[in-house]
């Protein structure tokens, strides 16, 4: 089709200006989007340009997004951990647990973690090395991961935590600017740079086109894939430490619904749900697409269910929206 | 050739009658004007190289394809078969290498799926279905009952499944592809008894093999075609096995393959033992400095197989290599390319691009180590080796930020050709490197071959095309059900003697004036 080269020996390196890559999108088109939804919520409710009401809508997004940064990698490659709300209340069961018995701010911090990397390993272990679909397995896992937490806790739910630990939650380092704020702005970039800047990143670009040709072209995709769900698991059991310290409190039933959210901000963010393309710039942009939409129906009282029904639709539309338009192209051309 | 006289029938006229049938693919032409005759109670073997047509024959006749040209007559009159359900109607049936079956039903099911006798009510005939479908089992003497379910059987079996399934459409024209492939020596004689019997219910057999014992023990008639050209017919009784070999290679070499000064230096490669519970086993040789090693084989040989377990794909039950007289242990593609081992699947789309990447992405990825700086990427690196490497090979492209899916298959193959030698290889391994691109890319694929010879660079060869093998190689090892049959090089090396070893035809190769 494109194959429309004479006999130009000479094959230049870029047809395009990085300036109409750009333009041309889905980034550029999202980012449209958010300045829409800013402008029409400021008409729509007088408390909404507040700096203090928008810092507290950034709540909204930041724990989600530091889950979607590793999730954006994930499903570039091919997979997708659906268990990571489940990583989160296991993360803060065992934090709680650990609290029970003296544990300081920086043993919870170091427990949080710890348990979501060995959750991410677990996953790892089922898809990598067993071979087994990754849909199927965090299903699994995610109802093995919050049963455990709700054989341990019941009804009850882990009070008492430290003051320093309330840091990570409700701290701010300037003004309206939150912890939580600058750790987004931090991972984000970590995940922005290892997908884009790094031998890694080209490595899940490929596996996600084509995991056989990358396997024949010498990379190690399985290793590639085990590194992608302990990322995973790892940035669940940050948002696990963020949401504990911002509730002050551990129930079995904490961040129920959130992988869906967490899919859904990586795939509005542009991340092909089959694998293969998607960016880190994408996800920040939905993130702050979301966060603005539901603190937008908040201050607009709308209830939570009809919130859950529009980040539904929001994700089935967004998945459908590509195909619509190739059928819609296909048809005219 | 021969008179049209059958040899045990009184029937003359043949039942299907293809004629002056032409089909072109971009690109290529698969079938020119070829015919084929198929008579009653007769087995007619198709005989040809790989890509010789047989294939888009068979899906011509079934209907799956359509022909640009010629006609198809059945008892005389032209048919046109415009789906498959078309050729099913006028008793058509194929049992091809691998024929759909479902293990979860049973064997009932299976033979009857999508024409299932019913009941009044429009359900199916639980009742009817078994006692016909044991009808059918009893005529083939198949040694199971209707009710077993399909994944109980063996490959065997299954065969006889299918055969029942193809018989369960009152067939007049029952056409077997390479029905022998997967089967035992026993069951290969089961399969010549149900033959007889399907010959004596005047069943019209289209046979396809490459194993000339077989076509001998039981065809009565052949035909031959050769790069999608009808070649000759006849009966079998008036041919042997010499002037059939014959027919099928007999060429002048259409292409002018580059002349190579095949001076050789030191061992590289030295492959001892290697062996794989099913697929090949005992294969050894040696690999020189500049060499051109070609391998030849039917399909199932066992060569691309042995290629991937070399180049640690699959995992070889035992088996050394050294490299440089060292030895290496390979138990990944990542370690094979270290060790300067890089392999060129045969499956380009699957397996050597990776669609989706940018052209400059896919010839940088095996050399990333070497592009960039402490795990970070330099995109003008990239660029650079990248470029430098579509010149070389001529890549014709509108950029090298292009998707490599939007090339021609012949430049894709570039791309990947072009990826495997940036990273500066010992040992590249082609496997059928010119498949399925156009005679131009196709020229320059070989010309390129022995340029990097030339510069020391030790190639191997998988490759199905006889004048390829022979154009190109300084050594030919043939391969034969996972086995190396014979290594032939200079005076030995000719398409009768590749064809030979390859099929296993014992008969003295002194008995053919060279």
């Amino acid at each position: 089709m494109t194959d429309t080269s004479v006999q130009a020996r000479h094959v230049p390196d870029r047809l395009n200006t990085r300036a109409y890559r750009t333009f041309r999108s889905w980034e550029a088109l999202l980012l449209a989007v958010a300045i829409a939804i800013f402008i029409i919520n400021s008409f729509a409710s007088p408390y909404f340009l507040s700096a203090w009401n928008l810092s507290d809508a950034t709540f909204n997004f930041t724990e989600k997004a530091m889950i979607a940064f590793a999730m954006a990698l994930l499903i570039i490659s091919g997979e997708i951990d659906l268990s990571v709300a489940s990583i989160i209340a296991l993360a803060s069961t065992a934090m709680g647990l650990a609290l029970q018995y003296g544990a300081g701010t920086p043993e919870l911090v170091v427990i949080g973690l710890t348990v979501g990397l060995l959750c991410g390993a677990f996953n790892a272990v089922f898809v990598t090395v067993l071979g087994l679909p990754s849909i199927v397995v965090t299903i699994g896992t995610m109802s093995l991961f919050r049963g455990i937490s709700f054989i341990i806790l019941g009804d009850d739910a882990f009070r008492g935590y430290p003051a320093s630990f309330s840091w990570f939650g409700q701290g701010y380092i300037y003004w309206v600017f939150t912890v939580e704020m600058l750790l987004f702005v931090i991972i984000a970039v970590i995940y922005g740079v290892l997908l884009h800047k790094t031998n890694f990143g080209r490595a899940v670009y490929a596996i996600g086109n084509n995991p056989t040709g990358a396997l024949f072209s010498g990379i190690r995709v399985q290793r590639v894939k085990f590194i992608l769900f302990l990322l995973t698991g790892l940035m669940s059991g940050v948002a696990a430490v963020c949401l504990t310290s911002r509730l002050g409190s551990t129930r079995p039933s904490i961040a129920t619904g959130m992988e869906l959210e967490v899919v859904t901000m990586v795939v509005l963010g542009g991340v092909n749900i089959l694998g293969g393309s998607g960016s880190i710039p994408g996800v920040v942009i939905a993130a702050f697409v979301m966060g603005l939409v539901t603190f937008g129906l908040g201050l607009l009282n709308v209830p939570g269910i009809v919130m859950s029904i529009f980040i539904g639709l929001l994700l089935i539309g967004v998945i459908a929206l590509p195909r619509l338009w190739a059928m819609y192209a296909a048809r005219r051309a | 050739m021969t008179t049209q006289t059958a040899p045990n029938s009184p029937l003359t006229s043949p039942v299907v009658s293809m004629d002056m049938i032409t089909k072109t693919f971009p690109g290529v032409k698969a079938l020119d004007e070829v015919k084929l005759d198929l008579y009653p109670g007769q087995v007619t073997a198709l005989v040809g190289e790989n890509g010789a047509g047989k294939s888009t024959t068979v899906k011509i006749l079934t209907g799956i394809y359509f022909p640009d040209g010629g006609t198809i007559r059945i008892d005389g009159d032209p048919v046109t078969f415009s789906n498959p359900n078309d050729a099913a109607d006028a008793g058509i049936t194929a049992i091809h290498q691998e024929t759909v079956l479902f293990d979860e039903l049973s064997v009932a099911e299976n033979i009857f799926i999508g024409h299932a006798p019913r009941t009044r009510f429009g359900l199916i005939d639980k009742a009817e279905m078994h006692r016909n479908a044991t009808v059918l089992l009893k005529e083939i003497g198949a040694p199971f009952s209707s009710y077993t379910q399909l994944r109980e059987l063996g490959i065997a079996n299954k065969h006889l499944v299918a055969i029942a399934r193809a018989l369960s459409v009152d067939a007049r024209v029952v056409i077997m592809d390479e029905p022998t492939a997967a089967l035992s020596h026993k069951e290969i004689e089961e399969l010549y008894e149900l033959v007889e019997t399907l010959k004596s219910q005047g069943k019209a057999i289209l046979f396809i093999s490459h194993k000339f014992d077989e076509i001998f023990r039981i065809a009565d008639r052949y035909t031959v075609f050769r790069d999608g050209a009808f070649v000759g017919d006849g009966l079998i009784a008036d041919i042997d096995e010499d002037a059939l070999v014959k027919m099928m290679v007999g060429r002048a070499v259409d292409h002018i393959f580059p002349d190579r000064d095949s001076s050789v230096g030191e061992d590289v490669l030295q492959v001892v033992g290697y062996a794989h519970p099913t697929e090949f086993a005992d294969i050894g040789f040696t690999l020189k400095r500049g060499e051109i090693l070609g391998f030849y084989g039917l399909v199932g040989a066992g060569r691309s197989e042995f290629m991937q377990a070399l180049f640690g794909i699959t995992k070889p039950s035992k088996g050394v290599t050294k490299i440089n007289g060292k030895i290496r242990i390979i138990r990944s593609p990542a370690d094979a390319v270290k060790n300067g081992i890089v392999y060129v699947p045969e499956d380009r789309g699957k397996q050597g691009a990776i669609i989706g990447l940018p052209i400059f992405q896919n010839i940088t990825l095996p050399s990333i180590g070497r592009t960039s700086q402490r795990g970070f990427l330099r995109l003008a690196e990239e660029f650079k080796l990248a470029r430098e490497y579509a010149e070389r090979l001529d890549l014709r492209a509108a950029s090298l930020d292009q998707d490599v899916g939007n090339l021609s298959g012949g430049n894709q193959q570039k791309v990947v050709i072009a990826k495997w030698l940036a990273t500066q290889p010992q040992v590249i391994i082609l496997d059928e490197p010119t498949k399925g691109i156009d005679i131009g890319s196709k020229a320059a694929v070989h010309e390129f071959m022995a340029e990097l010879a030339a510069q020391g660079l030790s190639v191997i060869m998988v490759s199905s095309e006889i004048p390829e093998v022979i154009g190109m190689s300084d050594r030919v090892i043939v391969m034969r059900d996972g086995r190396i049959a014979a290594e032939l090089a200079g005076a030995d090396l000719t398409p009768e003697t590749l064809v030979r070893h390859a099929a296993g035809i014992t008969a003295t190769p002194e008995s053919v004036p060279a």
